[in-house]
């Protein structure tokens, strides 16, 4: 094509935002209902759940009864646009690293599928050097997130119960849905197992918000994972994102993949450039700040790839960590199914899409032969039947009696096997275990050589290996829940064992990476201050998961959003001083 | 009552009806800011486009031939027949299922082709005939050498293996479309407010204490 050309813009923004999930959202809302002219770069698609979402769609309306495809890897209905490849954006490994990059491609990011799980981390999470000697501690404390916690359980809305747990920081709460059926088997089951069981903690309201006229209050459909028309759970696109464009103060520009971080002569930002996949043309955009949210992995990527003189290997690397300390949560999960519901009583329990009850780690790692530790997430019930329903029978009809009493041999057909199928309905339930992973610095993402995406950015490879700390862990997961699933009185297969490493997922599939670019006071072992801004670039800022110095066992998102309202209200003081 | 009256009657508020009413309205408009919404100008802005044409691609191919439509017909009303309750397999169009589902996973497809071949080949070696054209009796004969996987001869294993597959695709299509979803009585999928487990069924199972 001989029509490429870079087209430059006069316009200086205020701020540009690279990325509009959790953390770009969440700093494009701040900063623009402070009146801030803001600049929103994303690599997908416009999407609003309102119009975009397949709520309430049945399993019908699919030609392939909501099945998974290379596009839809959680199944057809699922809010993601993206998944675990792209085409034309591949990324890579290295000495035989097994490791999966969900990256969604849209308005709101991955927050329009997720699990809505809202779990704070504690103080042992921020500050846990002192526990074992395995982690660095972040340079911040609990109580220095506590306020922006708070202010994002008021702002967007968040079940749970008020439990005082050690490590286990309460918020700000709506009412938590009631367990399921199955989920008081559970209950049960895990208490006699010694294993402690509370409501969930999700980003769904159960309740109306308050103070709140755009977004409507759950109706339980279950089905959080499609993205919400009446935005009754938390998404970027519809709580952050949509509220920021109304302002009048932020623009967002869809379809925008970012090539680089441009810096000038003093080695400060003046703006991004990206490839526009619409016209296909390259473009350049200015600003006076620039924050970066694009996710842990690509806001790594990016600035590996915005080399300069100032900055030759990479932007805000002077210390060489950029891709380093990269880590994802560990997880191993098991599933059953409980006899004593067969032929159980039809009624709607949907429920919400979150967990409606979880497990926070208890344990004393004194008596453990690893170190930290992990939560439970629980789920079971009537739900809806889609591709995979019934699959299996073989492996359970022939281990109860029949209607008559007698056992029946396994497998079968015809009217009496049409009966098992209405008998075995809604028997089932299964759990998951999300744990913390040491932050390593030998676990990195950097910049493959040799490699190109479809516009010519040089893609990331990966390089992760979990430790025997993260197998024990898997192992005592495995452990766990075979205790709790005899306790229940369930039928279920034996655990995984070794040859599996208990069921350890490989790393990248909670979709939970972090760290990346990693926060600290020393500007010699960490890329960010504790305010998110890059020490090597005062006017550069990074709002995603990146700069988690040590994750725990809760999952990203919440403190994704505290950190970033953090880090905006930072902006506008700083702002405010004439420092940036 | 209309609609947005019983939706607020169930329990949740007027943003939600009314959200939710006008989001399931048809939509032909885009967003004033949206300067490149495909999702929203197709007729399901639930999909992105490649999507969209890759299903009617799909939908359009043909693997089986008659011969083995026919066949995999027999067998879904063999695994899933009427009964008082609900129509069969094929009256719930499961073969038709059964056919996109090997366009769009088609590591299924050699296991089905392999497996109904295998199974005319051996109606033919026993009957004279294939599996459609033999008589109902054979029929059932057959599929009960390889249904039960437990007792079913060593010399059937490959039978045992396809009838699995065939008997768990036609589950999944029968139980996941209008007709199953109503046979095996979910009733979800609709607007309602979840206050836990009815208190009958918590008596039933004794778990009045646990909530």
């Amino acid at each position: 094509m001989s029509d490429i050309q870079i087209k430059k813009s006069s316009t200086v923004y205020d701020a540009i935002v690279v990325g509009s999930g959790a953390g770009g959202g969440m700093a494009g809302y701040v900063l623009a209902h402070a009146g801030l002219k803001v600049l929103m770069l994303e690599a997908g698609p416009y999407f609003d759940p309102a119009k975009n979402s397949s709520q309430l769609k049945w399993p019908y309306e699919s030609p392939r009864r909501g099945a998974s495809t290379g596009t839809r890897n959680f199944g057809d209905f699922d809010g993601a646009f993206g998944g675990w490849d792209l085409d034309g954006e591949p990324y890579t490994t290295k000495d035989k690293t097994e490791f999966y990059w969900f990256r969604s491609r849209m308005m709101g990011g991955r927050t329009n599928h997720w699990g809505r799980i809202s779990l704070r981390m504690g103080p042992n999470d921020f500050k846990g050097h002192h526990i074992d000697g395995l982690t660095d501690d972040w340079p911040i404390s609990y109580d220095d997130v506590k306020p922006f916690y708070d202010k994002v359980d008021r702002m967007i809305g968040i079940y749970g119960t008020v439990e005082n747990l050690p490590n286990e920081p309460d918020g700000i709460y709506l009412p938590p849905p009631k367990p399921r059926l199955n989920e008081l088997y559970i209950k049960k089951g895990a208490a006699k197992a010694g294993v402690k069981v509370i409501a969930g903690r999700g980003s769904v309201l159960t309740e109306a918000l308050p103070n709140n006229k755009d977004r409507g209050a759950c109706f339980f459909c279950g089905q959080c994972g499609r993205s919400c028309k009446v935005y009754g759970d938390f998404s970027s696109s519809s709580c952050l994102v949509i509220p920021a464009i109304k302002t009048g103060n932020l623009k967002l520009i869809p379809n925008a993949m970012v090539r680089e971080v441009l810096t000038d002569n003093n080695g400060l930002a003046t703006g991004v450039s990206y490839i526009n996949k619409d016209d296909m043309q390259e473009y350049q955009v200015n600003a006076k700040i620039v924050i970066l949210g694009a996710s842990a992995g690509e806001s790594a990527r990016l600035l590996l790839n915005s080399k300069s003189a100032n900055h030759p290997g990479g932007l805000a690397n002077s210390s060489g960590v950029v891709g380093k300390y990269l880590h994802d949560s560990t997880g191993s999960s098991a599933g059953g199914w409980l006899p004593q519901l067969m032929d159980r009583k039809r009624y709607n329990e949907d429920g919400v899409g979150s967990i409606h009850i979880y497990g926070p780690w208890m344990g004393d790692n004194k008596k453990l032969d690893f170190p930290r530790g992990y939560h439970i997430e629980f789920g079971g019930g009537m739900g809806m039947p889609e591709y995979g329903f019934g699959w299996g029978i073989e492996g359970m009809n022939g281990s109860v009696p029949g209607r008559d009493g007698k056992t029946k041999e396994a497998g079968g057909f015809g009217a009496s096997l049409k009966d098992d199928y209405r008998r075995f309905y809604g028997v089932g339930f299964g759990m998951a275990g999300r744990g913390m992973a040491i932050a390593r610095e030998d676990n990195y993402c950097e910049i493959d050589p040799n490699v190109v995406d479809k516009f010519g950015i040089p893609v990331l490879r990966f390089h992760y290996k979990w430790s025997d700390y993260e197998i024990k862990q898997a192992k005592h997961m495995q452990e766990t829940f075979q205790s709790i699933m005899h306790e229940m009185g369930a039928i279920y297969d034996p655990m995984e064992g070794p040859e599996t490493n208990y069921g350890l997922e490989a790393p990248g599939r909670i979709i939970h990476e972090v760290g990346t670019v990693r926060m600290g006071d020393d500007p010699k072992k960490s890329a960010l201050n504790k305010w998110c801004q890059a020490h090597d670039c005062k006017n550069l800022f990074v709002v995603d998961a990146s700069p988690f110095v040590q994750q725990g066992d809760k999952n990203a998102t919440w403190t994704i959003l505290a950190l970033s309202m953090r880090t905006a209200e930072y902006i506008l003081d700083q702002r405010k001083k004439l420092n940036v | 009552m209309n609609r947005r009256d019983s939706l607020k009657a169930i329990g949740f508020g007027t943003i939600s009806a009314t959200m939710l009413l006008d989001a399931c309205k048809p939509h032909t408009e885009k967003l004033a800011e949206d300067t490149s919404n495909k999702a929203g100008v197709d007729e399901d802005a639930s999909r992105l486009p490649n999507e969209i044409e890759r299903d009617k691609k799909l939908a359009a191919e043909k693997f089986f031939d008659e011969h083995e439509m026919a066949t995999i017909t027999v067998l879904c009303d063999i695994i899933i027949p009427k009964d008082a309750r609900s129509g069969s397999a094929s009256d719930a169009k499961v073969p038709d299922f059964i056919e996109f589902i090997v366009n769009d996973m088609p590591h299924h497809k050699t296991p089905l082709r392999g497996g109904l071949r295998w199974l005319d080949l051996q109606c033919l070696n026993r009957y004279n005939k294939t599996f459609v054209d033999a008589s109902n009796a054979q029929q059932i004969e057959m599929v009960t050498e390889i249904a039960y996987p437990k007792k079913a001869k060593p010399e059937m294993q490959q039978g045992v293996s396809f009838f699995n597959l065939m008997r768990n695709l036609t589950a999944t299509g029968f139980f996941s479309s209008k007709m199953g979803i109503e046979d095996v009585g979910y009733v979800g999928n609709a607007p309602n407010k979840w206050t836990g487990v009815p208190a009958d069924v918590l008596k039933q199972y004794g778990m009045e204490d646990v909530v």
